[in-house]
This record gives C-alpha cells, structure tokens and sequence, in this order.
C-alpha cells in the first residue's frame, strides 16, 4: 500500500497516549448539528457516507485541530454548498455576519 | 446477488485499489488490513457501494459486504496481547481476493 | 494552491477557551438558518430532532441487555437479526443494521470505528467523547488488552480479545455475561448492572 493513499482520518494503529476520559455533556449548538444532520440525512440530502467525505476533505490540520462537531458543522456546510442546497459562499457570509452583530 | 465467498474461506485485501475504486475521494477499507490475508467470519449480504454514496451516486451495483476476521498477530508486527486476540473488519467484495491460507 | 474541500470559518481557540461553544454556536445557528431559507428545513424541525435524541440514553440499550439474560428466546432473535429485535423496544436502525457480538467464557468483544465514530445511535445516543477521540481509534485496533487495563478490565486468562472495526454498514452492541450471583433477579434490576461501557465493550458488569 502506497501511505499517499492513506487519508489522516484513517489511524487505526497509529501510536497514541491515553485514552482520554473526561466526558462533556453535549451544548446546545453541538445537538443541533447533530440533529441537522439527521434531518437532512432522513430527506435524503445528506448521507452519512456525505458527511464522512466532508471531514475527511478537511485539510488535515483542521481535522486534528477542530472539534468533533465543528468538523460536522465545516462537512455539512461544504456539502450543502456543493450539492446547491445553499448558494456557494453563504455559510461563511452568514457566520460573518452574525459575528459582526454580536 | 449471490456472494463470491463463503464462511471460512481465506480472502486477501487488495494492496491496491480495485479499478472501480481509483479515483474514488472516500473508501472504507482501513489501511492497516490492505494486502492482509484473513478468514471470512461471516457474510452480510449486498449493501451500496459507499464510494459512490459519498459523491451522490446510486451506490449501485451493490456490493456483498463481509465481516473478515484477522489474527492481530498478523496485523502487527510484535502484538504483545494473546495469540488468539483478532480484529473483524467489514470489508466490500470488490476490495477482496481470493487467497490461499497460509 | 487555493484549496476547494470544506472550510472551518471559525477563530483558531484553544479547546478550554470560553468563548469556544458560542462561537462555535454561531455556524450551527447559521447552517440552520440558511436550510431553513432554503426550505429544506422547516422551522422548528431541528429542535423536535434534538427533543427525540435527548430520549435515547444508553438505559434502553441496557433493557435490551437484561431482557436478553432472561429471555432465552429473545437473545437467540437479538443475536440473530439485531435490528429486528430492538424493534420489539420501538427501536429502528434504519439503513444501518444492529449486529450483536456475544461475550462469552473465551471471547470478549470490543467496538472501535477506526475510519469515524459509527455507533448505534438509535439504541445507545450519543458516543461518549472517549470513543471519538484520536486515542481510541488508533489503539484500540493494536493493543487492545492495553486500552482495556486503562479502563480496569483484565481478563482472564484464556479469554481471547475480539475487536471489530466497525468500517461500514453495520453498527455493534455487546451483549455481556450475565453476572454471577445475579440468580433471580428481575430485568429492572438486571439492567441497572449494564453500563454504557459495558455495551461497546470497555467494562464488565459485576453485582
């Protein structure tokens, strides 16, 4: 096998720490990707095999640095965006947006 | 859809990509079993292909997914644990060969 | 190179940053308002969905567990078509099948999803953060018997560890042993035993 064909989601074996144990109850914006996604996933716009490729299309900085559902939230934008669902390029102008009203 | 192999046979990996998967952006076959010889623990029957579930394709022609079970000793080299501990993996038919066991 | 994949929009943070839910609450808040300006989502659609997933708790999981102890008959339906059978607790996987894996005196069973974090939802909620992480993934599939001793399960000896990566379509639940010195009890009381962990493989019950 080729380790060019190897994404950085695929680390079964790799050399790690501790399992680290501390469990977080989920907050509220983190419940809410996860039931978009369902949701979508229930009218047929979003598969998990959709959502994987999203995180997996992370570059692999982001996919180390970022949190489990910001990884979600960043597939699920891009996919939306590149299925049409949304028009390209308004998930980062609406998040800009409601930054700059805070 | 009747499946290439049975309960017991041995089966190898594909080192590399079966033709229908070049090119694909998602695959689901974890590298550390590619090019490995293992039994076959069970078959599942036909699922789609994720590949092409993962770009917004039918999935289709299915493809029989198994569960091939690996001896960690084979797996790894130095695997301090049992001889007798093993990893299953689910593995579609089309990553798989058919293999002599060792 | 201008990089066409998925973009994070958010500010770099450190993890224990405070600000890091509300920020972060910022793109969930924006996703859904977009989908619901495209009509895809309906106003209040995504709330009903986090109302449903709020009752899924590992405790359903564990119902399954003790009604399988009791009833032989069930747990020769749960660990012939898994799905099926949780139907019978209102339970529905979906496109993803329930496959059960049964310890037993020589086999103890282990779940990890090296490539992602598939799990059976429907029956067990949400991963806990542990199963998500990069630790898990990666160890899980080559020492095993290490991981577990982080977790206080030793096994006897004899006792052969299999793993399953859980790569595809099928989604996994452990069905433990029944502990000794449990003769007589009723499910209820049987299934305050079986702990979350228990069901993916990381614990033992004991009474």
């Amino acid at each position: 096998m080729s380790e060019t064909d190897r994404g950085h989601h695929d680390i079964g074996g790799d050399p790690a720490g501790p399992v680290p144990r501390a469990e977080h109850v989920l907050a509220p914006w983190e419940k809410e990707v996860d039931a978009i996604r369902t949701v979508l996933g229930q009218k047929g716009l979003m598969s998990a095999d959709k959502l994987r490729l999203g995180i997996e299309q992370l570059p692999a900085e982001d996919y180390r640095r970022l949190s489990y559902y910001e990884r979600w939230l960043a597939s699920i934008a891009w996919t939306m965006e590149k299925d049409g669902v949304i028009p390209p390029g308004s998930f980062a102008a609406r998040v800009a947006a409601l930054e700059a009203k805070r | 859809m009747s499946a290439r192999y049975a309960p017991g046979a041995t089966v190898r990996v594909a080192r590399d990509r079966p033709a229908i998967s070049l090119g694909r952006q998602h695959i689901r076959t974890p590298h550390y079993v590619r090019g490995l010889a293992g039994t076959v623990a069970e078959v599942m029957g036909p699922f789609r292909n994720p590949e092409g579930l993962a770009v917004g394709e039918d999935g289709l022609p299915e493809q029989v997914l198994y569960r091939v079970r690996f001896p960690l000793r084979s797996v790894w080299d130095q695997y301090d644990g049992d001889p007798s501990d093993t990893v299953d993996v689910e593995l579609y038919e089309h990553w798989l060969e058919p293999a002599h066991a060792a | 190179m201008p990089h066409d994949g998925p973009h994070h929009h958010g500010h770099d943070h450190a993890p224990d940053d405070p600000s890091f839910g509300s920020r972060a609450a910022l793109g969930a808040r924006a996703l859904r308002e977009l989908l619901e300006e495209a009509g895809v989502l309906a106003p209040g659609e995504v709330a009903r969905q986090v109302e449903r997933m709020d009752t899924i708790t590992p405790a359903l999981g564990a119902k399954v567990v003790a009604r399988a102890w009791t009833d032989p008959d069930f747990k020769a339906r749960l660990l012939a078509d898994g799905s099926a059978a949780v139907r019978e607790f209102g339970v529905e996987m979906g496109t993803t099948p329930l496959y059960v894996v049964e310890n037993t005196e020589s086999v103890h069973n282990m779940i990890v999803c090296t490539l992602c974090s598939c799990y059976p939802k429907p029956l067990l909620g949400i991963p806990p953060d542990w199963y998500k992480s990069f630790e898990y993934r990666s160890r899980a599939v080559r020492e095993p018997r290490a991981v577990l001793a982080e977790f206080g399960v030793r096994l006897p000896d004899g006792v052969a560890v299999r793993v399953h990566d859980s790569t595809a379509d099928l989604r996994y639940l452990v069905l433990p042993r029944r502990p000794e010195g449990t003769e007589g009890w009723d499910e209820a009381r049987l299934a305050g035993l079986v702990t979350r962990d228990c069901m993916i493989g990381t614990a033992v019950p004991s009474a």
